[in-house]
This record gives structure tokens, sequence and C-alpha cells, in this order.
């Protein structure tokens, strides 16, 4: 069966919706224009408007809807424009929603999965094109997903919406229209993260958006000898540590690669891990491939250029070795 | 700045892998000293250094195969203080090494000097592990710090060199590392091929020409009886010693039987050098030099020569010798056989042979008597030097053994 990415999302919700009942659907332009990344194109005249519903311009508003929904009954399904416009609702879902099951000695339960889209790539210049993943994945009570396949964009969708606490999934804009030839889509984990490629000589461990470009890499890295292993994290909180250091007690070298900007982000957790963890099995330094630290520019070299790209990601991995990659 | 580059060993070679260093980055070193061990096709030989100075970058790991010629080290000279690194193209990969690993170009290691050792983590385990002494590892690393396949090559080289000297690590990348009998075999086969290329090369290129001399011996034997009686058994002298001796002192008499033919020309070389041919218990030869052998007294010639030998035999030859000889002796006595005239070894362009000391009818001043003679021998280059010329040298030779107390 072939799809992609969009459909993939649209079909998970579609699935979950028909499957349970009090499953519903909110956010800005989601019904009658079909979703801002047509992943909710048809299901307002399937659903109907009591269950796809159509809000304000007013993250604050629709996501707290979204969570006292979820604390009466309801499995909503809130979708934000992108993760730049979800900046209003922290306070929603930062103070509210991971707090609460905390704050109520376990009575009150958030199942609430929070939609975006991240990242860069189409233009859309910095106000609709950043990386905040890591924000959330610093979060303690919530489950932050990037899910980085079609099989996943449908799988992690569906198993979070079966978990009793709150979910945050990013779905990279570069993606959307990223194609598949599955068999079926199921429900997939969310809990562990994937090795994507097999390889001896380097871990390269990235997310989201940059799994295409990690797998380009290590396919030119091939051609030079140097074999990667490559990691797709998929959870960014909880982080899989063991599928990480498994990778790094065979490769010995490690090369992050990271959307997000460099200080202070999810690379930077991520390396410390490592030490941390694998600090006796490291053979090099662990390497970081991320975006310069400016507001994503608009003009489309800018852009390109601000971004983690394949020859970046080469040249870090290149970087590990010195005489030769064995 | 001085470049160190990979020296040719002989006539023959033309290219080297690189074995040990016995420097890093920081040392001092000083004229003559050993600094690396190199494979050849015949030896493992102790490379020595031929200036003053501070070794500041290491630019060939260990077990690369490299062109004669190929900068191994910078070294600093005295007073010079260290730059940056300088960006290096990879050193000329010498031809045909079929087991070399596809690599990435790269910039060469560098490894600036300053600050302590740098080992990667588990580089630094593993040496633990394997009781692998970080000290005088060269690291292959990123910014040249030794990681875990520096040590475990390390390691394993520790592990071959017990059974079996000489060393010969296993380069990196071969599938699986060689035994020892495999790589004497190996190296039997090189040295095979590599004296099939010198000598094939002298026959196609030198005109020989040979001559032949008896030499009576006994007052040269009634000396050394003499001399050796009041020497420990270690130190006395053997008669190879006085031919060596005279060999030296007619070849500074003659000069055009010491040197080289290069380049459509004889250079006449300034010291006389001579090549002792040596026959390798696994088979095989080498003709490494005694340096200034017309310059030092018998009894040091006698010690120089018996090092050679072991040294020879064990695989241990220096640099000098290897590329030095001026001229070669060869003495197949010892064999039996009378006489024997020698494949020059290119680009010197004389070889003196020795045959088996014997008692022999001679006749003297008109009267038979039996004496102990050598057959001597000379084949020279006839581009070099004519046959009247010849026949003065060994003449010379003759002379002089008759005085060997002037020797």
């Amino acid at each position: 069966m072939k799809t992609t990415y969009r459909s993939a999302v649209h079909d998970a919700i579609a699935d979950a919706m028909r499957a349970d009942e009090t499953v519903v659907l909110l956010g800005e332009d989601v019904g009658r224009y079909g979703g801002t990344y047509a992943a909710s194109k048809g299901l307002l005249a399937e659903f109907g408007p009591e269950r796809i519903r159509d809000t304000p311009l007013s993250e604050l508003g629709f996501v707290g809807i979204g969570i006292g929904a979820s604390l009466n009954g309801l499995r909503p399904i809130v979708e934000v424009m992108t993760v730049n416009f979800s900046m209003l609702a922290l306070d929603q879902i930062v103070n509210t929603a991971a707090a609460l099951r905390h704050m109520s000695g376990g009575q009150f339960s958030v199942p609430v999965v929070v939609r975006m889209a991240t990242g860069a790539g189409r233009q859309l210049a910095a106000q609709h094109s950043h990386s905040l993943e890591n924000w959330y994945a610093h979060i303690p009570g919530i489950t932050v997903l990037a899910p980085a396949t079609v099989a996943d964009a449908y799988g992690m969708l569906r198993t979070a919406l079966t978990h009793p606490d709150p979910v945050v999934i990013f779905e990279h804009v570069a993606l959307y229209n990223l194609g598949d030839d599955l068999e079926s889509l199921e429900a997939t984990d969310i809990r562990t993260a994937a090795v994507r490629r097999s390889g001896g000589d380097v871990t390269v461990i990235t997310y989201g958006g940059c799994l295409p470009k990690a797998l380009e890499a290590a396919e030119e890295l091939a051609r030079g000898g140097i074999d990667c292993e490559v990691i797709d994290l998929r959870v960014l909180r909880p982080l899989d540590d063991a599928t990480m250091l498994e990778s790094v007690r065979k490769t010995h070298r490690v090369v992050v690669v990271d959307e997000g900007w460099r200080t202070g982000s999810l690379a930077g957790e991520i390396s410390a891990r490592i030490v941390e963890q694998g600090f006796y099995e490291l053979d090099a330094p662990i390497a970081r491939v991320c975006t310069a630290e400016v507001p994503i520019p608009y003009a489309k070299h800018l852009e390109q250029a601000a971004l983690p790209q394949v020859d970046g990601i080469v040249a870090a991995v290149r970087g590990l070795f010195g005489e030769s990659p064995r | 700045m001085i470049d160190f580059v990979m020296p040719t060993l002989g006539a023959d070679m033309d290219e080297g892998t690189l074995d040990e260093w016995r420097v890093k980055p920081g040392d001092a070193v000083t004229r003559g000293q050993i600094v690396a061990v190199v494979e050849t096709t015949k030896a493992a030989v102790e490379i020595e250094c031929w200036h003053d100075g501070v070794v500041q970058e290491l630019l060939v790991p260990v077990g690369q195969t490299v062109a004669v010629g190929t900068p191994l080290a910078t070294l600093l000279e005295p007073g010079e203080s260290p730059g940056a690194p300088s960006a290096r193209p990879e050193p000329a990969a010498a031809p045909a090494p079929a087991e070399t690993s596809p690599a990435p170009a790269r910039p060469a290691p560098s490894a600036p000097v300053g600050h302590r050792l740098w080992v990667s983590p588990v580089a630094r385990r593993t040496a633990v592990t394997l009781g692998v002494d970080l000290k005088g590892l060269t690291g292959t690393g990123p910014q040249g710090a030794i990681t875990l396949r520096d040590v475990e090559h390390a390691a394993a080289t520790a592990h071959h060199e017990k059974p079996a000297p000489p060393p010969t690590p296993p380069r990196p990348a071969t599938a699986a590392p060689k035994s020892a009998a495999e790589k004497a075999r190996e190296r039997g086969a090189a040295m095979r091929a590599s004296i099939a290329a010198a000598m094939s090369r002298s026959k196609r290129e030198i005109p020989h020409y040979y001559l032949a001399n008896e030499i009576i011996l006994d007052p040269a034997l009634a000396w050394l009886t003499e001399q050796n009686a009041g020497r420990p058994i270690t130190e006395r002298l053997l008669p190879a010693v006085l031919q060596l001796k005279a060999v030296a002192l007619a070849a500074r008499k003659f000069p055009e039987f010491n040197g080289f033919w290069r380049d459509d020309g004889f250079q006449p070389a300034a010291g006389q050098h001579v090549g002792v041919a040596i026959s390798l218990r696994g088979g095989g030869l080498v003709a490494p030099a005694i340096h200034d052998v017309s310059e030092k007294p018998l009894a040091e010639l006698m010690a120089d020569l018996t090092d050679l030998v072991a040294r020879a035999r064990a695989g241990s030859l220096r640099s000098s010798e290897m590329s030095d000889p001026t001229i070669t002796v060869t003495n197949l006595g010892e064999k039996g056989v009378d006489a024997v005239f020698g494949v020059i070894y290119p680009e010197q362009v004389a070889i003196v042979g020795f045959g088996r000391p014997a008692q022999r009818v001679v006749v003297v001043d008109g009267g038979i008597r039996v004496a102990t003679t050598v057959q001597s021998s000379l084949a020279a280059d006839h581009r070099a030097s004519d046959g009247a010329r010849g026949a003065l040298f060994l003449a010379e030779i003759d002379r002089l053994l008759q005085r060997p107390q002037e020797l």
C-alpha cells in the first residue's frame, strides 16, 4: 500500500475516531479547511462539527479546552499549527496538562494529544520554522514524540490516543510528503528508539526531519568505507538511553544530528547521557550537527545554509576518524 | 623545519613499511640516533636520523607502506620554534598494497606538542585490559589521539613479537594476524625477489670482468697465531678481518674500485665502507657495510664484524649499514669452495671474493713447497675500471696480506 506521511496522520485520526467515539479533533482550520497541512481533509464531512471543531486563533484557549475535555472523559486531539504558535499554549501544557496528575495525587488524568508541525525548510520564515521540541522534552509529566517515518506517523498517533497522560507529537513539515510502501498501518510503541540502519563504525543519532538526511549521509559515507548506524530517537521524552548506549558500545563514536540550536539542545542532553553512561566506550569526542544559531532565515539559500545538511553530517562523521575508519 | 624521509636502503628498494617509531613528537634527537624501524623486503632495518633537532610531527603511522623519499616526520632544527603543523598531502602510497582499506580523504594526523597524551576513553580502558603501555604509541585518531585501534594494533604486535624475532608487526586492515612462520615465508619470498631484481640488474647493466690471484697466507696466519695467543677466545682475530682491511686499504689506493656508477658516470666514495656478504639462516643474503674499514684497527673490525653478522641474522640492521657499502667482499671459504667470482651489487663497481684457505703445492723461488693459499678474485665494472688497474688492485691486496703487521 503506497501512502504518505500526511495520509498516515489523516488515517490515524480517522481510524481512531471510528474506533472510539470519545476521540475528537480541534484546532485552527482543521474542519472546513481540512487542516493547514491537510491532515484532516474530509473528516468534517464524515464525523460532523461535534467531533471536528474549528477554533478561534487562540492557542491558550483551545489547548485549554482540549485539556478540560480530556479531564471530563474525552480523548481530544488538539492540532496546533506550528510549534512557534504553541508558545501561547505553554501555560496550558506545562502548568496544567503536565502537572495535574502529580498535583492531584494521581486523581486526575489528562489524556490529551497535542499535535503540532515543527521545523524549517519550506520558506515560512522565523515565526513558523523553529524546532522547539527540546522545550517540551524538558518537562516531566508529558510524553514527547517525533515520528520520522510514515509507519510511525500513523502508529505513534494511534498509541498516543491510548496513553493515560498528555502526549505532544511533533510532525516535521518536510516529512508530510514523504512516501512509503507499507503492507498495513498499525499502532507502534511510544517508548523506544529505533535503529534505522545498522553499522559498526559510528552511531548517528537523530530524529524527525533530520532522519532522511542522516540516512543519505550514511549511504555516502558507506561508499567511502565508513559504516554508520543510524538511530531514530522517535521518543524525545523519555529518551531511550538503552538503545543509544548499546550502539555506542558497538561503534565507540557518536554524531548527534538535531535541527534545534546547539545551545541547550536535545543534542546536548544526548551527549551528556552518553558521556555519563558510556564514557569508557568512547573512542572519539561526540560531535553535534545542529542548526546555526540564528532565527531561521526566509531566503531559501540562507535557510538551507542554516539547517543541518547531508554534507555537514558527512564531514562531522569523517572528523571522528583519524587515519582509518577501522 | 627538516623533513625526515623514507631512506633508500639499497638500490633495489623503492618502498618501505614503517614498523615502529622509536621517537614521539617533542623528543630531542641527535645525529645518528635510531628513530624508527622500517621493514624492507630484506630485513627490519633500524633507521637513523641525520640531523640534530626536535621531533615535531610523525607523518606516517606504524604499518603504512610508503615510497622512498616520502616524508616520515618533521623535525624542528635546534632553536626553531614550533609553528602550526603544516597541512600536507597524504603520504605517497606505495604501489600495490592490496590490503589498503578505502579511506576518505582527510588531512594527515597532527600531534601538536605540549599537551598530555591524548587517549580516547575506550582506548585507555582497553590498554589496561590488554596490558599495553600507552607511552610510545602513535595516535591515529582525531588530533592524533590514541584510539582503540591503535591499542589493539599494539597488543597484536607485542603478541607476535615474543615468539618470533625479528619483529614484524601485522599491518592494519589485514584480515587475520599472520603467524610468525607465514611472515618468515613471506619475507623469504620477498628477499628472493629482491635479490633476483638486484642481480638481474647487475648482469643486465654491468659489464663485469673477472681476475683471480692465488695468495700465500702463511705469513698472515703465523702472525694471527702469534697475535691470538695473547687474546681471550672471544677477541681472537679471524683471517677474514685481515682480508677486509687489506681490501679497504687497496680500495683507498685504487679509488676506481670504491664508489658507485650513477648517471652514466663513476662517483668515487669518500670512505671505504666494505660490504660484507652474509648468508642468512633462513636463506637469502644481505651485504651490510662496516664503516671506514681502512681507518679502524683490526680488533675493532673484528668486534664490528661479529656484531654485524649477529644483527644481520637477527634482522636488526641499521639504515646506514644497508645503504652505505662502497665495495663488497664475499667469502665462501668456510663453505669449502676454492674460489668465488661475485656478481657486483648495483650501483657499486667491484666485489672481491675469497675462497677456502688450504694447503696447496706452490712454486716459490724455483722450489716446490707446500703453502696455505687462498684464491682471491675481483669482479669489477668495466665501465669504471680496466683489467690492468684491476690486476694492480688485486696484487695490492696480496702485497698487504704479506705484511699483516702493517694492517
